[in-house]
């Protein structure tokens, strides 16, 4: 450079001349590691026995990052680490708050259970064509969504999760799977695409993406530029990954036909990070158009959670009847959002966390009910009561964790949504929860009375086709995460209270900006 | 420049909704090709269209009057396309192998995940 020798440039305005505190590096911590095993992972695609040897303890270190990131951040407040050193908003940003770092240990803690029930019930083809790097891959682009603190960043993530779920759904190349996966891609594809217009609009009004950033200059632009119709566009579009009513069809087309594992992991995981996302967008960046918005997002919430729950109603198979749950689920945190009061928003953190582990469980013990009996259609399956009282009462527990009853994880939020929805006079939305719930009790009851209680039909041969269950690979997880559902339960405080900070650093994002921008933002 | 370009991205999206609409798999296809070419249009005219006026700031600030593209939008293009390519890859392949598994690309006899006549669940033991 010839000017450098006249007249030194000052790098600290542009750039961070500080290197960034070791503690700070947790922040992507769990991208790159979760790169790092998924690469090595694929180097070792054809030796499936080495596989879960590597991917386990893997995912094991993956949930110690997770909670140490949480730790940090509860300590510290919200944590900011720029790629590049350039000082944002041109630098993309990783800014991580309490929401962000909760979602991120949880969803670990749900891709481990999945890694250790995968060693058992994923063959050896279905390692050789990538199960554990698509894992890996997922849950980069998981935790990258949660993670980042910019909204095209958060797009590519999105099709990060995307791609590696489209890799995780055709593993068996079966006919059903194929079939529910066209639909998945297709409808998903287009969800992504109206994510991208409505970030590409966003753009062309604010002219950054940095989301601190534009929830600085939002105030400013509201009667310049049409910020509801933009919400409204990421509403669409994060409601179709989220799987709510009227653009929840995909789902129920194809969460039935992948490995359990596979099931399990996409319900734990992934509609969860549409309703995070537009959390994300709604209360940081756009909180006043989200006012204006709230009695769309109110009555789409209380559709969606009852017709999930009657959707379930109206299922003979297990898996599909639980993809109506996690519809169901979806509404309900859904309604937190429409409410947007600390309550609220708290019991929609809480009810989060509890449906990432509980529907993640769920769909695990579908799969060794399924094993234990011999099919998923539970007008023909009956008496693992008898043979398999373990699993019988786990899945009860998880049952009734479902259904919001005392004293598992989902009665907590439940209970609060309601308050919360009394408390502003929203009696149609308290019940519409109280209703769900209801008909969740009565769909998952008829499975437990015919799949469990019942004997076993005559002529079913469940004899032959029941298998012995291995204690270690396919209990330990199931074990795992339902004792944490009934630690959320019995003990509800830390996890509240988590939430309650959450929604406080949600609600009232001046520490996450000024983690973005020290200064406080006065650029 | 930006006005003509409105009515082409609109052109785009009508043409990738109509093709959405339709039965047949393939035709989907196109469909989605054509709307991430919709996408990408859009971003990029947002950015300002404008020629031989580079992108670089002059010593004493942007200079009043003089508009040039934002090439930011153009960057955000490049990881839409690479993204919306790999998509589209995946989905030629995806459609050939259903139409090679499943012996239709008909959407409406695609009913292998979802079978028409659903047995109730049982009202009693």
């Amino acid at each position: 450079m010839a000017t450098s020798d006249k007249e030194p440039v000052d790098l600290s305005v542009a750039m961070v001349t500080d290197p960034a505190p070791l503690a700070d590096w947790l922040v992507i911590a769990p991208l790159v590691f979760g790169m790092i095993v998924g690469s090595l992972l694929l180097m070792v695609r054809k030796d499936t026995r080495l596989q879960p040897y590597i991917a386990i303890p893997g995912l094991v270190v993956l949930v110690v990052i997770a909670a140490a990131l949480l730790a940090h951040v509860v300590i510290s407040g919200p944590v900011t680490m720029t790629m590049g050193r350039w000082l944002p908003p041109f630098g993309i940003s990783f800014t991580v708050d309490i929401l962000g770092a909760l979602l991120t240990l949880t969803a670990a803690i749900a891709a481990l259970a999945g890694g250790i029930y995968g060693a058992g019930d994923v063959n050896n083809s279905g390692r050789r064509y990538g199960f554990y790097p698509f894992l890996f891959l997922m849950m980069v682009g998981v935790s990258g969504a949660f993670l980042t603190g910019d909204i095209f960043n958060l797009y590519v993530w999105f099709e990060v999760l995307l791609i590696a779920s489209f890799g995780l759904l055709i593993l068996g190349s079966e006919r059903g799977q194929i079939d529910g996966a066209t639909k998945y891609a297709f409808l998903n594809l287009v969800a992504t695409t109206f994510f991208l217009i409505a970030t590409g609009y966003l753009y062309g009004i604010f002219g950054t993406l940095n989301m601190a950033d534009i929830a600085i200059k939002a105030k400013t632009m509201e009667e310049k530029a049409p910020l509801v119709t933009l919400l409204s566009l990421y509403f669409l579009a994060f409601g179709m990954k989220a799987a709510a009513f009227p653009v929840n069809f995909w789902l129920p087309a194809s969460y039935h036909t992948p490995r359990v594992v596979v099931s399990a992991l996409f319900a734990g995981l992934l509609t969860k990070v549409g309703v995070y996302a537009f959390m994300r967008v709604a209360f940081v960046l756009f909180p006043a158009e989200r006012d204006i918005l709230g009695w769309v997002i109110a009555s789409i919430a209380a559709v969606t959670m009852i017709l999930g729950a009657m959707g379930a109603l109206a299922q003979t198979d297990f898996r599909r009847l639980l993809g109506y749950l996690v519809i169901s689920g979806i509404g309900i945190m859904f309604a937190g959002i429409a409410l947007a009061s600390p309550d609220g928003v708290s019991a929609t953190i809480f009810y989060a966390v509890h449906s990432m582990i509980v529907m993640t469980a769920l769909y695990l013990a579908s799969g060794l009910a399924a094993r234990a009996s011999g099919g998923f259609s539970i007008a023909g399956s009956g008496g693992i009561y008898t043979t398999h009282p373990f699993l019988a009462a786990v899945t009860l527990i998880l049952f009734f964790a479902v259904s919001g009853l005392p004293p598992f994880s989902g009665l907590w939020p439940k209970v609060i949504l309601v308050k919360a929805s009394l408390d502003v006079g929203a009696w149609w939305l308290a019940g519409a929860v109280l209703l769900s719930g209801f008909l969740t009790t009565i769909a998952v009851g008829r499975v437990w009375v015919l799949s469990y209680w019942r004997p076993a039909p005559a002529g079913t041969g469940d004899e032959q086709d029941a298998e012995n269950l291995n204690p270690l690979i396919d209990y330990a997880p199931l074990v795992l995460l339902t004792a944490i559902v009934v630690a959320l339960g019995v003990f509800p405080q830390q996890v509240l209270e988590l939430s309650q900070t959450g929604t406080e650093q949600l609600l009232n994002p001046i520490d996450y900006i000024r983690s973005v921008f020290p200064s406080g933002g006065e650029q | 420049m930006e006005v003509p370009m409105a009515f082409l991205v609109a052109i785009f999206f009508a043409v990738s909704i109509y093709l959405f609409l339709s039965k047949h798999i393939i035709r989907i296809l196109l469909g989605a090709a054509i709307l991430s070419n919709a996408v990408n249009l859009l971003i990029f005219t947002s950015g300002r269209l404008t020629r031989e006026i580079p992108p670089i700031l002059s010593a004493d600030g942007p200079v009043e009057g003089v508009l040039t593209a934002n090439p930011l939008p153009q960057a955000l293009i490049l990881t839409a396309i690479v993204i919306a390519f790999s998509f589209f890859a995946f989905l030629l392949v995806l459609a050939y192998r259903a139409y090679q598994e499943l012996d239709t690309d008909d959407t409406e006899e695609m009913r292998f995940a979802e079978p028409e006549e659903q047995k109730l669940p049982p009202l009693g033991y």
